[in-house]
């Protein structure tokens, strides 16, 4: 066996000891970038083999959260990819303005700078009384601090701008108090949030949306995972229900493309199609 | 390995890395290559997340290859380009697609020519041929390293040639390339081993 071969091999039984020890399933992640994390994980352990993790992982708890710190955190800002939120006003608001009341599912919502985004824009379309947003992510760290919507004031000239480019229609400022070098979001934002511990890859359904925005978590999965999330939103979804994806993402190379209609290939947004049983 | 050698040795992929002053070297190194190349050829060129579709069609314009941005999970095609996303790494995977990541930035880079390399020569191995171009900063340096420790061929471009000649020169500084040439030097080798692999 190769030495890469055995490395492979050892990586397998280390993801396989973390699934069966601790519950949290990686084996379908994307290897590449998985391989990578594991191996700084090691360097800085001062380790050598992906199997000396496996006795650690298995009776150390701070050995696994050390560990599941360097798994993949969505890196977000408000309004990221502004174009994204005007393409959400133009395409998605519209439809949204024909329910008395809907939902709409941030899936790995992170530290939920793109949940606070979404909320800002549906209030300033008048729709965020008829609204129930889900954040939800598979890091408790993460969800603690996005219930929380303190960020650093570093970030708030980028979130700004990214704000107006995004069809913002205040002050930007009209949403957070500033001390301490940090925001606070005005806590109103937070009155028809919902944030709980979800994972994507064992949890199911737990609510009919009309909207799922999952974006930059589809790239950190395998091909095999991919389409069991991409069948796991099928079902979540209303008829007609919309999938936004991050800007690089696409569910063409999964089996669950047929799934969805593109109704804007730039900026990802998808459409659910009705498919027979 | 010589040049002579380095142009027969078998190649399944050619990686190539540049950053400041690349997209001249780019296009240069890439303009002969015919739409039958037998290899694929990915870039990790250092860039703003947005200034994206003007590189694609600026290098569509200079060469005979398909030139794309990489998307994820895509399948590797041979004769084709696959330029990696500003703002986001790229990944080769082992069954043959790639993938793309926002993990932090390597070198203040992303993309970043290592993780290209890294994750490319773990796949290719032996069958890999990795460049350094020019550029300031040092990534690229220690994955060429890999490259070179995985048993794949490897070029720098002459630091004496290269509009910045930081990277280039980090890279000899972290290993004895195959070969260091300039940029009609690798023009041809690339020509050269397109020929030996069809």
């Amino acid at each position: 066996m190769t030495p890469l071969a055995l490395e492979e091999l050892e990586i397998d039984l280390l993801l396989e000891a973390i699934q069966r020890r601790h519950g949290y399933d990686f084996r379908h992640y994307a290897r590449a970038s998985l391989k990578r994390r594991i191996r700084h994980r090691l360097t800085s352990a001062g380790l050598e083999r992906p199997s000396d993790l496996i006795g650690p992982i298995l009776r150390d708890e701070k050995s696994f959260s050390d560990f599941l710190a360097d798994m993949p955190v969505t890196v977000t800002e408000m309004f990221r990819d502004p174009s994204f939120f005007g393409a959400i006003r133009q395409r998605i608001v519209p439809v949204l303005r024909t329910y008395p009341f809907f939902n709409v599912w941030h899936a790995g919502c992170a530290t939920g700078e793109e949940v606070y985004s979404m909320a800002i824009l549906l209030e300033e379309e008048g729709l965020y009384d008829r609204a129930r947003i889900y954040a939800t992510d598979l890091d408790a760290r993460a969800l603690a601090h996005a219930r929380e919507g303190i960020y650093p004031l570093a970030g708030v000239r980028d979130f700004t701008r990214n704000y107006q480019a995004g069809g913002g229609r205040r002050a930007f400022s009209d949403y957070y108090h500033a001390g301490y070098g940090a925001v606070k979001l005005d806590g109103r934002l937070a009155r028809n949030l919902t944030f709980a511990q979800h994972n994507l890859v064992t949890d199911g359904v737990f609510a009919e949306m009309h909207v799922v925005v999952c974006r930059n978590v589809f790239i950190y999965f395998d091909r095999t995972l991919q389409t069991r999330v991409a069948n796991l939103f099928h079902e979540s979804l209303c008829a007609g229900g919309f999938l936004c994806l991050g800007s690089k993402e696409s569910i063409r190379f999964t089996t669950a493309g047929a799934l969805f209609e593109s109704i804007d290939e730039r900026e990802k947004l998808f459409r659910r199609r009705r498919v027979a049983a | 390995m010589s040049a002579r050698a380095l142009a027969r040795a078998p190649y399944e992929a050619v990686a190539l890395g540049a950053s400041r002053g690349g997209v001249a070297a780019l296009s240069r190194v890439v303009a002969k290559l015919p739409a039958s190349f037998p290899l694929p050829v990915f870039v990790v060129e250092h860039r703003r997340a947005s200034s994206d579709s003007a590189l694609v069609e600026y290098l569509e314009s200079r060469c005979a290859l398909r030139v794309k941005e990489a998307e994820d999970k895509e399948p590797i095609v041979a004769g084709t380009l696959f330029l990696a996303p500003g703002g986001y790494h790229l990944l080769i995977e082992q069954d043959r697609t790639l993938s793309l990541s926002v993990d932090a930035p390597v070198h203040f880079c992303r993309p970043a020519i290592d993780v290209l390399f890294e994750t490319a020569a773990d796949t290719f191995g032996s069958r890999l041929l990795g460049v350094v171009l020019t550029g300031s900063g040092c990534d690229g340096a220690a994955g060429l390293a890999q490259i070179a420790r995985a048993g794949g061929g490897t070029i720098v471009q002459d630091p004496r040639s290269a509009e910045a000649a930081e990277m280039p020169r980090a890279a000899l500084a972290h290993l004895d390339p195959d070969a260091v040439l300039d940029l009609d030097g690798i023009s041809a080798l690339l020509a050269a081993i397109g020929d030996a692999s069809s």
